[in-house]
């Protein structure tokens, strides 16, 4: 505004409303204010196999140093016909903040659930994963503060894992990591899933040496890397712990399998 | 000589002030972001093996200042589910009033087709602690993301429809979880380890009976008296079971020993 003033020696303060000064300014740091946004810890982590796909979230609902619940699921089976869920196709686990966890699960599950009526036929992972994308997307401006996995089977039988960031960025991955020990867990994965700096032993020096051909995990090796995963987290994160609750989706449906984890 | 034109005809500047426009300010969301003033503390609860108890005390503070000594802060709902709050007092007394009004609605639209007299039928036909856990979530929820809270933590007690003993908790933020023993406020952190030691899991809380549960809770009360400063030794305790609720309003803390207090060394006026 000032460079149009026409008067560079009077350029004092314009006559404008949007520029007036504002004076709402709270006074000093106020003792409360609201925060909307809390962060519940927990972890969660997806694996695609070549014709299953397994889903696994911890059970912990923390908040600081308090353990709030031992039993809280962070893993739903999403878009079956009933609310008991028994003929879901999908999986769905959300981290981070629970209540928008919550909220964003129960929002996927109607859209599938009306998509499920008006069609007669469940939603395919990949709509059901753009239809996320969305959601998240929508809230922008006052996003859900939660990570998401959606995972299920594609069109081919394939497991298929899609991974998000809060506001809707997505992108479909053979594994992926979420929440507080998101860190820890995800490194190892890129190890023993896309066997990341595996290398064939004497096959050159350098830059020649041969990198370990990427081979389909068994659905018996996937479970063993989830535990092992999960048991590792517990050991060194102090959000992780109490269950490990896995959902494993196969042609046949979703199996459930809650285990222990350490509750210290 | 001020030559902008938009300036002339204004009150100047430098003699009156920049303009306020604050007034103006409508963009932006609405900020009705309060914080609470007379608060509860904390609201202890736990399951046993045919229901639950839940105690609070019957302060109401004002900051430090112990400004109510007569709040009953646990709430029933027709007679079968009861609500703790912890928290703001005026937001309390709010939901109360929310809940009592959806009581009596529930009430006059109870299915015509149920004989009065079928008192399980009837049961049934009722709003149930799940249904008032969930509603909470959903409106503590709606509040929290128009930035306009219910300045509380709230534990339900009651049964599900499924006719198994239910223990909720829903806070300003609609953050909802259950567990066998529920603690709100300093309780989470003096209460919850006392009560853990007695219903770990769901399993050892079915195995505790009504008298252990009491007395769990009764021991509780009288820690946190101990060492939460804005407690009262006067509460209230409701015993939740399939048959209704025992509701006492007015207990009072039994044999209490500060004899622990001498040997605190360290702070305050003392010189040895």
């Amino acid at each position: 505004m000032a460079m149009f003033s026409q008067n560079p020696l009077l350029n004092g303060p314009n006559y404008s409303f949007s520029e007036a000064p504002k004076f709402n300014a709270p006074e000093g740091a106020r003792e409360h204010r609201f925060d909307p946004y809390t962060d519940n810890g927990g972890s969660t982590l997806a694996i695609a196999g070549a014709d299953f796909t397994i889903m696994a979230g911890d059970t912990r609902l923390t908040s600081g140093y308090s353990i709030n619940s031992r039993f809280h699921p962070k893993v739903f089976k999403i878009g079956g016909t009933t609310s008991d869920q028994k003929d879901a196709t999908l999986v769905l686990s959300v981290v981070g903040f629970a209540a928008d966890g919550e909220a964003l699960k129960e929002r996927l599950d109607a859209i599938c659930k009306m998509y499920r009526y008006r069609h007669g036929k469940p939603m395919s992972v990949k709509a059901c994963a753009q239809r996320l994308s969305t959601i998240l997307y929508q809230k922008r401006f006052f996003p859900y503060y939660a990570y998401a996995i959606l995972g299920g089977l594609d069109e081919e039988g394939k497991g298929a894992v899609y991974s998000y960031d809060p506001v809707g960025s997505y992108e479909r991955e053979q594994c992926r990591a979420g929440g507080a020990a998101a860190s820890l867990i995800m490194p190892f994965l890129d190890n023993q899933v896309n066997f990341k700096n595996q290398f064939i032993p004497g096959s050159g020096e350098g830059h020649a040496l041969q990198e370990r051909e990427r081979r389909p995990l068994s659905r018996q090796e996937v479970e063993t890397l989830v535990k092992d995963a999960f048991d590792g987290a517990v050991e060194r994160h102090i959000e992780v712990g109490d269950g490990l609750q896995m959902m494993i989706i196969t042609k046949e449906g979703i199996e459930e399998v809650v285990l222990p984890l350490k509750k210290d | 000589m001020d030559h902008r034109p938009q300036a002339w005809g204004r009150p100047r500047d430098d003699v009156y002030g920049a303009y306020d426009g604050s007034y103006l300010n409508n963009s932006g969301p609405r900020t009705v972001t309060q914080s609470p003033v007379v608060t509860g503390t904390s609201v202890i609860a736990i399951k046993f093996k045919d229901g639950i108890v839940m105690a609070a005390d019957n302060l109401a503070s004002y900051g430090s200042l112990a400004r109510f000594t007569d709040v009953k802060r646990l709430r029933t709902f027709l007679g079968t589910t009861v609500i703790g709050f912890g928290g703001d007092v005026s937001d309390m007394q709010f939901l109360d009033r929310h809940l009592e009004e959806l009581a009596v609605d529930e009430s006059y639209e109870a299915e015509p087709t149920i004989d009065e007299d079928d008192q399980e039928a009837k049961k049934a036909s009722q709003l149930n602690a799940g249904n008032i856990y969930r509603y909470l979530q959903k409106l503590m929820y709606q509040r929290r993301n128009s930035f306009d809270p219910l300045w509380n933590h709230i534990l339900v007690a009651g049964f599900d429809s499924a006719s198994k003993p239910l223990l909720g908790s829903v806070d300003l933020r609609g953050t909802s979880f259950t567990s066998p023993s529920l603690a709100t406020g300093f309780g989470a952190a003096l209460a919850q380890p006392i009560m853990r030691k007695y219903a770990a899991t769901e399993e050892d809380a079915a195995k505790l009976t009504r008298e252990q549960a009491v007395g769990v809770i009764k021991e509780c009360m009288k820690v946190l008296f101990y060492r939460d400063a804005r407690s009262l030794d006067r509460y209230s305790i409701a015993i939740v079971t399939k048959d209704g609720i025992e509701l006492k309003e007015d207990e009072q803390l039994e044999k209490q020993s500060w004899a622990f207090a001498e040997r605190i060394k360290g702070y305050g006026t003392q010189t040895v």
